[in-house]
């Protein structure tokens, strides 16, 4: 089962095999942690929305997930080191006389300061929303940009 | 629902399938949180599929079950690197047992911005009547 999970996975690309030891390794500490202080699942801010973010060489990537929401429901400012998601995630009400089997999906205000670890071009900040995700991509600022030296 | 503006959303991590009966490839699965209601007339299901498409949508009605699947792209490209992740991407999974039955033909799927609506009409006879009852 596990040298299935490592191995075949067509989708991601070379690297996954990390990511999937990385998972699992996230997995065993959640569940050590889980005995410690009662079931509390992957390491969060706790706070709405889920975000991920990664970075490469020229820029970082701010991914959150946000079913439901419109883009003129989002309000996103960004300061020298960090940006802030906010916005109301609306519900409606589904006519009077429905009779609910099931409700999980929540309403409610959200936001969220992230900080990144470095400056960011802050004038270049662009954000997407599609399919209920988020994506921001945000340049690094120019000076922070790793530099390829030329050895003569 | 007057309290909802003053409300704030808690942080829910997406919920992992621990044993989903059909998977044939690897990956994580996850269960979408769900709305489901009813009035006389139809059945109506609204899931969170953040990150589905319509093409990677499959919605299966055999008998009275119901099994929703989608597929997730991974949008992360080759050269990133993790600094923080706090949720998985993964497939998304649920099935549901219907009591009603669903008039198939007039079924209708609508998803938009990563939220599933799926309006299930139910037939004819299955609409509630009111019985007289005679004295």
């Amino acid at each position: 089962m596990f040298y299935r999970r490592l191995f075949d996975f067509p989708t991601r690309g070379l690297g996954s095999s990390f990511r999937e030891l990385d998972r699992l390794q996230r997995q065993m500490e959640q569940w050590q942690g889980a005995l410690s202080r009662g079931a509390f699942p992957m390491p969060s801010a706790g706070v709405f929305p889920l975000t991920n973010v990664t970075e490469n060489n020229d820029s970082y990537y701010v991914r959150a997930e946000l079913p439901g929401i419109k883009s003129d429901e989002l309000d996103i400012q960004v300061t020298a080191k960090g940006i802030s998601i906010s916005g109301e995630r609306k519900i409606p009400v589904e006519g009077n006389n429905v009779k609910y089997h099931r409700r999980e999906r929540e309403a409610g205000k959200f936001s969220r300061l992230i900080n990144l670890p470095d400056d960011i071009d802050v004038n270049k900040v662009d954000a997407k929303l599609e399919n209920g995700v988020l994506t921001m991509t945000i340049p690094k600022a120019e000076k922070t940009k790793p530099r390829q030296i030329t050895v003569k | 629902m007057t309290d909802s503006k003053a409300k704030e959303i808690q942080v829910k991590p997406k919920q992992e399938v621990t044993s989903p009966a059909e998977q044939t490839k690897p990956g994580v699965v996850f269960t979408p949180s769900v709305d489901i209601f009813e009035n006389d007339r139809e059945l109506t299901l609204l899931a969170d599929l953040p990150g589905v498409t319509a093409e990677n949508l499959t919605i299966d009605l055999r008998e009275n079950t119901l099994t929703l699947t989608g597929e997730v792209e991974p949008f992360e490209r080759a050269n990133e690197e993790d600094i923080l992740i706090e949720y998985e991407i993964g497939k998304y999974y649920r099935q549901f047992s219907l009591s009603n039955v669903i008039d198939q033909s007039k079924i209708n799927a609508n998803l938009t911005d990563g939220v599933l609506r799926l309006t299930l009409p139910k037939v004819e006879e299955a609409k509630p009547r009111k019985i007289e009852v005679r004295t």
